[in-house]
């Protein structure tokens, strides 16, 4: 049974100038430990269904399930990255920040902070455990960030393109490094994004998702070995395939893929 | 934070250097500043002597040192600054618990902030010595009136940065916060609070500004028995210019110790520190 139930999840947002539909009917699961990635044009509803999952918005209708128990909010049992870099409070140091879901919890200090050094030293950030956020590299930023996602130990990671923002190189090595990170602890991952290389250098499967408004298209198996070689012919093949589903016209979509999702 | 900063681990992301401002030498730095007051006092030393004005009027500024030793010495002026000063600290700190729970209110709840918006918009803009009469009628001339009217008047800036600071802190943040199991009174003070902490500094500065303005204002109006503001007022009876200018001079001084020594340090501490203002 899967760890993660997605059921015919809608989500339609309130605007002023009526109801736009985040996502349409969604269902799809996770089984545990798994890596899956959303893909889809920009707009799809790939961070409302996430956010969804997060419990920061509930769906219109349908239910998220989560070993069996119904989403109805924020929960400890899913750590989310966000984007955005500016997620770190800037008033804290590294250490600080990982610790914060830890002090929440009401783990003494002492012991969180010993928890916290360990996920620092997991995204290899322990000599900047003393540094405030504003005196990190963006890269170095999003690696606090998963870090602190991890340091309260949730079952599930919810990320929404943390790496999107960040330079080609930089990126290269997050992904390495997560793709690390996730082999040691075992976490049920949902990662967003619409890089197509990323998604198969990260994923175990991943969704393909029409556009606005979005609904499940396809599902692609990517069984390469781990470490993946971007290089080799299989990857390439996978990267060509799941672009295929990608860019091909969808009758229900009204708008095409801006930027063919290729980034 | 330089000794935090070393080889970064994986390599392309290295930390950004904190960029070292160019360094003057000491006394040219020194001599830059105190040009222009040097310039000033050229000119006024230039008129004073020049015999235009009578000397009671327009006093050499050795006369305005030599009286300020003589009124420090003597205790008058430090005793007249220390009931200025008291009352400037429980005015401002008045304004400042009240100004900033004001300020959290309005920029937490929706109800809070459209009816206390308008009032506050409208009461903010007026030159605080236009309530004066009024508190003084209210409250009877001293220190009461003097006090509270000075809290009234500078807890505007605060409520207003206070709003402003509440209101822009961060949605992700908070959805951070939340996804990390905050809530409620925690959420408040470890980030609600700190996020909005650039704003209310701002706010404390600008009302401490107000604040020393309409002190010494309203003990011109002889509300008060003391005070540095009283002080300079009764001289204009004997026309004291020199004890007038004194008084000013200590006026000028203590506004920029309080600016300098506690804000800058204060957001040097805090916000600078943190990155969230530079
Ligand atoms: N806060 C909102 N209010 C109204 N409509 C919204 C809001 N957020 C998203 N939408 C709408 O919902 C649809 C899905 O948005 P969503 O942010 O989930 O897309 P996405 O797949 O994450 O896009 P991107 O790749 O650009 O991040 C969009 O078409 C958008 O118009
Ligand atoms: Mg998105």
């Amino acid at each position: 049974m899967p760890y993660i139930e997605v059921y015919e999840v809608s989500h339609a947002y309130d605007t002023p100038s009526g109801r736009v539909a985040g996502v349409v009917g969604v269902s799809f699961g996770i089984e545990p430990s798994e890596f899956l990635c959303l893909v889809g044009p920009s707009g799809c509803g790939k961070s409302t269904l996430l956010n969804i999952i997060a419990g920061f918005l509930s769906p219109t209708s349908g239910e998220v399930r989560i070993g069996g128990r119904v989403v109805t909010g924020q929960g400890l049992d899913r750590g989310v990255v966000f984007q955005d870099f500016a997620q770190l409070f800037p008033w804290r140091t590294a250490l600080r920040n990982v610790a914060f879901g830890l002090e929440m919890k009401g783990v003494p200090k002492n012991e969180r902070e010993e928890i916290a050094m360990e996920q620092l030293k997991l995204v290899k950030l322990e000599k900047f455990a003393h540094a405030y956020p504003h005196h990190l590299s963006g890269g170095m930023q999003q690696r606090v960030a998963i870090a602190r996602a991890l340091a309260y130990n949730p079952g599930v990671l919810l990320m929404d393109e943390p790496f999107a923002a960040l330079d080609a190189l930089t990126r290269d090595d997050m992904q390495r490094l997560l793709s690390d990170v996730w082999r040691k602890t075992h976490k049920t991952v949902v990662y967003v994004t619409h890089n197509v290389a990323e998604a198969v250098f990260l994923a175990d499967r991943v969704l393909v998702m029409t556009p606005h408004p979005g609904r499940v298209k396809t599902e692609i198996a990517i069984r390469l070995p781990r470490p993946r070689d971007p290089l080799s012919i299989e990857f390439l093949d996978c990267q060509k395939e799941l672009l295929r589903h990608l860019v091909e016209p969808t009758p229900i979509g009204k708008d095409a893929p801006r930027n063919g999702g290729i980034a | 934070m330089a000794d935090a900063i070393g080889a970064d681990a994986i390599g392309a992301a290295g930390p950004v250097a904190a960029p070292t401002p160019h360094r003057e030498s000491g006394w040219r730095r020194v001599l830059r500043t105190l040009l222009p007051f040097i310039v000033v006092a050229g000119i006024w030393e230039a008129v004073s002597h020049s015999g235009l004005f009578h000397p009671r009027l327009f006093p050499t500024i050795e006369a305005v040192a030599a009286q300020f030793v003589r009124l420090t010495v003597s205790g008058v002026l430090p005793y007249h600054a220390a009931g200025t000063l008291t009352r400037l600290a429980a005015g401002f700190a008045l304004a400042a618990a009240v100004g900033i729970a004001i300020g959290i209110v309005m920029g937490r709840w929706k109800l809070a902030e459209d009816t206390l918006l308008p009032p506050v918009s409208v009461a903010a803009p007026i030159p605080g010595i236009a309530y004066a009469p009024l508190f003084l009628l209210w409250f009877g001339p001293g220190n009461a009136s003097t006090v509270l009217l000075v809290a009234f008047v500078s807890s505007f800036p605060v409520v207003f940065n206070t709003w402003t600071g509440v209101k822009s802190v961060r949605e992700v943040w908070l959805r951070s916060a939340v996804a990390m199991g905050a809530g409620g009174w925690r959420l408040f003070l470890k980030v609600v609070l700190p996020g909005a902490l650039p704003f209310i500094l701002t706010g404390l500065r600008l009302g401490l500004a107000q604040a020393w303005r309409i002190l010494v204002g309203v003990e011109m109006l002889a509300a008060v028995p003391w005070g540095l503001g009283w002080m300079i007022f009764g001289a204009r009876e004997f026309l004291n210019t020199d004890v007038m200018l004194a008084g000013v001079a200590v006026i000028g001084a203590i506004g920029l110790a309080l600016e300098k020594g506690v804000f800058e340090r204060l957001e040097r501490l805090t916000v600078v520190r943190w990155g969230m203002m530079t």
